[in-house]
């Protein structure tokens, strides 16, 4: 009986391809190509001819088009600013993101399992949570010694309120099953929060993570806009936009904003990627 | 079933007493007590398969739950072979509802959480016994898989093969196939009444199928409605080793028939009870908590 079940679950054969191979005849990667290259020609027609197929359109010819965008980029490329922007965006946002997390989870896992942690914390919590992370700048500024200190402040907090509601939801709504089953075979404590509640809330805590590193980056160009981009020379992404924009070069403008946009996919791809090396059971299907 | 291994059936199993005596229940708060479990003796004999059926949301799960330790009786004892209940414990395994397993660990790591836990097992010795036990259930090809990818009938049988290794004094089975197909479920029946009666471990089934009762029992216990007490107990002289056959005999009509009868009294009450419009949608506003 129990062989007829598994001859019918093994009937998978496995077909052995080189990983270019597999690559190159996925479907999903030449869609999403076709659709970039469709979307950057209508892009650069609607430019040229302020509109679509001898269709004018008023507002169309007012961007700059992806062929003098990408000359102003090769040109951006070959100035060492740029790239420090890169830098010090990146860093800002690893360095608010990390202290979220290092803070946010123990919080948050505190929260779950402990009721007096709970009712303590909770309610200030929850006060301070509605508060947009841009409406701390002033205070901040004032608050932090440097320009820096605020700006990765900001950021933290960013994350921190997402992260935090993250991991609070994902550990209460762990089936009690597993904590009776754990619970009967002699987990103690320890063991229910380490053997359970810990891999439980692994889901929750990359989802957190996903949404708080999208807002991460929302606040840290905009606390870079605020506040000047700090005494460094480049001074971020936000700031190079926000300088591009005053100096009138709108083909800059948009190099920066396709620079956070690849910023942006770089590190929600690290975080996915994290996530599935560090939760095999979710990577099944 | 042919790897038998002789350190799986522990012999001691079969000794196993279990006994409810005088038994209360009841949840709410001061002023609105609701009685879920009432004065409920029952004694779990040694080596015998014993099935509590009763009409849906009787208490079945409270009771369940009580046993293993998970929650505590206002009044009256639950005794393991004389010892009385103090919280859950490996001497009493629960193979649930909906499956158990923790998602995140493979079928073989299910199966080695809890001697792995506890330390009683280390080593090569847990891995054979391990290894054994995931054959036994006919998942030896698929020990390194995680639960998501097994079906649900195999997701069940890992889980029993999780609860066997505990090597439990008493199993306990809280209606362990809903929620399976019919012919998964029927497979999953015949495959677990052979591996009662290869080992005879003591074993508490709790179902609200009676076809399923009268197949896998040697007593089957029927339940009254809430507040819940024993109703009746019926004895099944079925022969050993069972099969679906003895279910269109004329014995199994009649065991069929009694039970059915008392069943349909219960719910027939049950029904009284809540027919009043208002208590209705008190009860689902319960449930929907």
């Amino acid at each position: 009986m129990a062989d007829a079940v598994q001859s019918a679950h093994d009937t998978t054969t496995v077909v052995r391809r080189s990983k270019l191979q597999k690559f190159l005849s996925n479907k999903t990667f030449w869609r999403g190509l076709t659709a970039l290259i469709v979307f950057t020609l209508l892009w650069e027609i609607g430019s040229q001819f302020k509109g679509w197929f001898g269709i004018e359109i008023w507002w169309v010819g007012k961007v700059a088009p992806p062929s003098d965008v990408l000359t102003t980029w090769i040109s951006v490329v070959q100035r060492p600013g740029y790239w420090e922007s890169w830098y010090l965006s990146f860093s800002r946002v690893f360095l608010g993101f990390i202290i979220a997390q290092i803070i946010g989870i123990p919080f948050g896992l505190a929260l779950a399992v402990n009721r007096y942690f709970r009712d303590i914390f909770f309610p200030p919590f929850e006060i301070l949570r509605p508060i947009p992370p841009l409406a701390w700048v002033p205070a901040s500024i004032i608050f932090w010694p440097t320009t820096e200190l605020s700006i990765a402040f900001v950021t933290f907090l960013g994350a921190f309120f997402t992260i935090v509601i993250n991991v609070l939801g994902g550990a209460r709504t762990i089936d009690i099953q597993y904590l009776r089953a754990a619970q009967s075979m002699g987990a103690t404590q320890w063991n229910l929060f380490t053997k359970i509640i810990l891999p439980g809330t692994l889901p929750s805590i990359f989802t957190g993570a996903a949404v708080g590193m999208g807002i991460t980056w929302e606040v840290v160009l905009a606390a870079e806009m605020i506040s000047g981009g700090g005494q460094q020379s480049g001074g971020g992404l936000g700031f190079f936009i926000w300088s591009s924009y005053m100096g009138g070069a709108m083909e800059q403008v948009i190099v920066g904003m396709i620079s956070i946009g690849i910023a942006g996919y770089l590190s929600s791809s690290l975080i996915r990627y994290i996530g599935g090396v560090s939760m095999p059971w979710r990577r099944l299907f | 079933m042919p790897q038998t291994n002789p350190k799986i059936s522990d012999t001691a199993d079969s000794k196993t007493m279990v006994e409810l005596k005088g038994v209360c229940r009841s949840y709410g708060d001061e002023w609105e007590r609701e009685e879920v479990i009432s004065d409920f003796n029952l004694t779990i004999m040694p080596g015998e398969l014993t099935v509590l059926v009763g009409p849906s949301g009787c208490g079945k799960s409270t009771l369940v739950n009580l046993i293993a330790g998970f929650d505590f009786p206002e009044s009256g004892e639950i005794l393991i072979n004389g010892k009385p209940v103090t919280g859950p414990g490996h001497d009493r395994m629960v193979v649930f509802q909906e499956t158990a397993l923790m998602p995140w660990l493979t079928a073989y790591k299910n199966v080695v959480f809890g001697p792995k836990l506890r330390g009683d097992l280390k080593g090569a010795e847990l891995e054979a016994e391990a290894t054994a036990i995931l054959e036994k259930v006919g998942l030896g090809e698929f020990k390194d898989k995680y639960p998501l990818q097994l079906s649900g009938g195999m997701q069940r049988r890992a889980e029993l093969a999780r609860a066997m290794i505990n090597k439990p004094l008493l199993m306990i089975m809280d209606e362990p196939f809903r929620g399976l197909d019919a012919m998964s479920r029927e497979l999953m029946q015949e495959f677990f009444v052979r591996l009662f009666e290869e080992t005879h471990r003591t074993n508490l089934f709790v179902t609200s199928e009676i076809e399923e009762a009268i197949f896998l029992a040697d007593r089957v216990v029927v339940l009254s409605n809430r507040p819940t007490s024993v109703r009746q107990i019926i004895d099944i002289k079925l022969p050993r080793p069972r099969d679906f056959h003895m279910l269109s005999s004329t014995e199994a009509f009649e065991y069929k028939r009694e039970a059915m009868e008392i069943l349909h009294e219960e719910a027939l009450k049950s029904f009284k009870q809540t027919g009043d419009q208002s208590d209705f949608i008190e009860a689902y506003s319960k449930r929907a908590e």
